[in-house]
């Protein structure tokens, strides 16, 4: 099933990387502008090897863990909080669907104004736009937790702290971490983004303004391009991995409902 | 002891499920509640759990208000696979509640796998609850309050997917526990047949909104046994007498009388065992 799956994947790949270099060969598009696959690949190769890449890509990767990490610290005990006392949940609610709407580019303008190097901009964008997708899948996983569940150890005496803490946390776990992969997604985007827009002196998005100085090498741009795929990829991977081992018994049980 | 005076409860949707329900239950009393379904036992229950807050009436636990959830008590929900924990084992679920108690955690699996045994569930230890079928999973939630060796136990119809022979094992295993354990319990079952092999006293309760429609002393001899218990006169006519009661209970939809008399409405059957109960 999984081997079918690679087999697909690659196969789609290879074909969409085939049907590119062919456009670009029949001279259907310039090839400055679009240049061919295989040249865009190599190039990245070669851009693994280099050193000011590999800086770009390390202080790109440090901002959006950091980001991250502190949206986690911050949203997480927030949504625990408002998901499991309802006054504060209603009270909060319409100021909760006002703000996750803001996209976080709309506040560069503001984050550049209140930080003064670009990687606290960076940061600060990135918790913003991690906020809400961990905030409200912990908000309302919380609220949905199994009423049978939580009584259960309610009726074995147990107090309030010890039920969210021993039913009620592990039950949202697996909401939870999902909304930690979709932030993480969204975190990249973000990043390259004020990146591009705000400049600094190491990221991705600054090696792609770079390669757009002086004459402009867009099959550099590309390639530099790819590895911010490569990277939202293997963090898709990576964290739906570790949510399948961690939280198997609510695969299984989906599974087992459908 | 436990004493009811008066329990009403009203959900919020104004639907009266319990309305002026009196119950007095001695310490050590194995108390069967039957009812028709929908009638309020699974309210009851939960009122006494103190899981829900009834609108009225009040709860005495040996002479003292209980406002909230009694001490050493253990509860088998209706819903068990809801009940359980699908994140942590079986062993773990019925280790759970022993954190309460203390003790060192090998201490709450050696509880917790002698629990299971006496259910005969010792194999499926280290498996999930849901790698397990609906019966087993019942059979786990029961192992989990006998490991929590409670002084009060509610039991919400506890054996409704079982097969007939662990059903009968299972009745036969509260059975020895009450006898050996001396708690009291609650078990709510819709088996007329269960509800006097179990019980000390059956108490019927009539068409929602429920109060006590029959209080029906059971006097067969303490050791029970499937066979023979079933076969005894007394077994019989007990058995003949809660089913009249419930299907009397059943029959008369938000106007059944707990106090009045159906006798008033015509000679019926209902109105005969309701004498008979006294
Ligand atoms: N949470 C609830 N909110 C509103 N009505 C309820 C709720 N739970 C139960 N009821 C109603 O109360 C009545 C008694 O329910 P229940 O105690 O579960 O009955 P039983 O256990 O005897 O089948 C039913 O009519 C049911 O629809
Ligand atoms: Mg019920």
């Amino acid at each position: 099933m999984t081997a079918r799956r690679i087999l697909l994947g690659a196969a789609g790949a290879v074909v969409v990387v085939g049907a590119l270099e062919a456009v670009s060969r029949a001279g259907l598009v310039d090839e400055t502008s679009l240049p061919p696959a295989s040249t865009v690949l190599k190039e990245a190769g070669k851009l693994a090897m280099d050193r000011e890449f590999l800086v770009d890509v390390g202080a790109t990767v440090r901002e959006w863990l950091l980001g991250l990490l502190l949206a986690v610290l911050a949203a997480v005990p927030l949504g625990v909080l408002l998901g499991s006392v309802p006054l504060l949940g209603t009270a909060s609610r319409a100021l909760v669907e006002l703000c996750r709407p803001v996209p976080s580019v709309a506040l560069i303008p503001l984050a550049t104004l209140l930080f003064s190097s670009p990687a606290q901009t960076n940061m600060s964008l990135i918790f913003y736009a991690c906020l809400w997708p961990i905030l409200v899948n912990t908000l309302y996983a919380l609220r949905d937790v199994d009423p049978v569940a939580k009584d259960t150890l309610r009726a074995f005496g147990f107090s309030a702290p010890a039920v969210l803490w021993r039913v009620s946390l592990p039950s949202a776990a697996p909401f939870i971490a999902t909304g930690v992969r979709i932030a993480a997604s969204v975190a990249l985007v973000v990043l390259i983004s004020t990146e591009l827009l705000v400049g600094g002196d190491n990221g991705i998005g600054i090696y792609l303004t770079e390669t757009q100085q002086g004459g402009g090498r867009t099959d550099l741009m590309l390639a530099g391009a790819c590895w911010a795929g490569v990277l939202g990829l293997l963090a898709n991977t990576a964290l739906t991995a570790l949510e399948r081992v961690a939280f198997r018994w609510h695969a299984a049980r989906v599974e087992g409902i459908a | 002891m436990l004493a009811i005076t008066g329990l009403t409860h009203t959900y919020t949707g104004g639907h009266t499920a319990l309305d002026g329900l009196d119950l007095t239950v001695p310490d050590g009393q194995l108390l069967s509640i039957v009812g028709p379904s929908g009638c309020g036992k699974s309210t009851l229950l939960r009122c006494i759990a103190g899981l829900i807050r009834p609108t009225g009436g009040t709860l005495e636990m040996d002479g003292a208000p209980v406002d909230g959830v009694p001490d050493d008590l253990a509860v088998v929900f209706q819903d068990y696979s809801r009940s359980l924990f699908p994140w942590l084992t079986v062993r773990d679920n019925v280790a759970m509640p022993l954190r309460r108690r203390g003790g060192s955690r090998a201490e709450r699996r050696a509880a917790a796998d002698e629990a299971l045994e006496s259910v005969g569930l010792h194999d499926a230890a280290r498996k999930y609850p849901w790698q397990l079928s609906g019966g087993m999973q019942q059979r786990v939630s029961i192992a989990r309050a006998l490991a929590y060796r409670p002084s009060l136990m509610l039991m919400d119809e506890p054996f409704g997917s079982v097969d007939a022979q662990t059903r009968e094992d299972l009745e036969d295993l509260v059975l020895g526990v009450h006898r050996t354990g001396k708690m009291t319990i609650l078990l709510v079952t819709h088996d007329i047949d269960e509800s006097v092999y179990v019980g000390d006293r059956v108490v019927v309760l009539n068409r929602s909104p429920a109060r006590v429609h029959a209080d029906i002393p059971v006097g067969l001899p303490a050791s029970r046994d499937q066979i023979e218990t079933r076969g005894l006169p007394e077994f019989v006519r007990l058995r003949a007498e809660v089913g009249r009661l419930v299907r009397g209970g059943a029959r008369v939809p938000g106007a059944a009388p707990a106090d009045g008399l159906p006798a008033d409405r015509g000679p019926d059957a209902d109105g005969q065992a309701e004498t008979g109960a006294g």
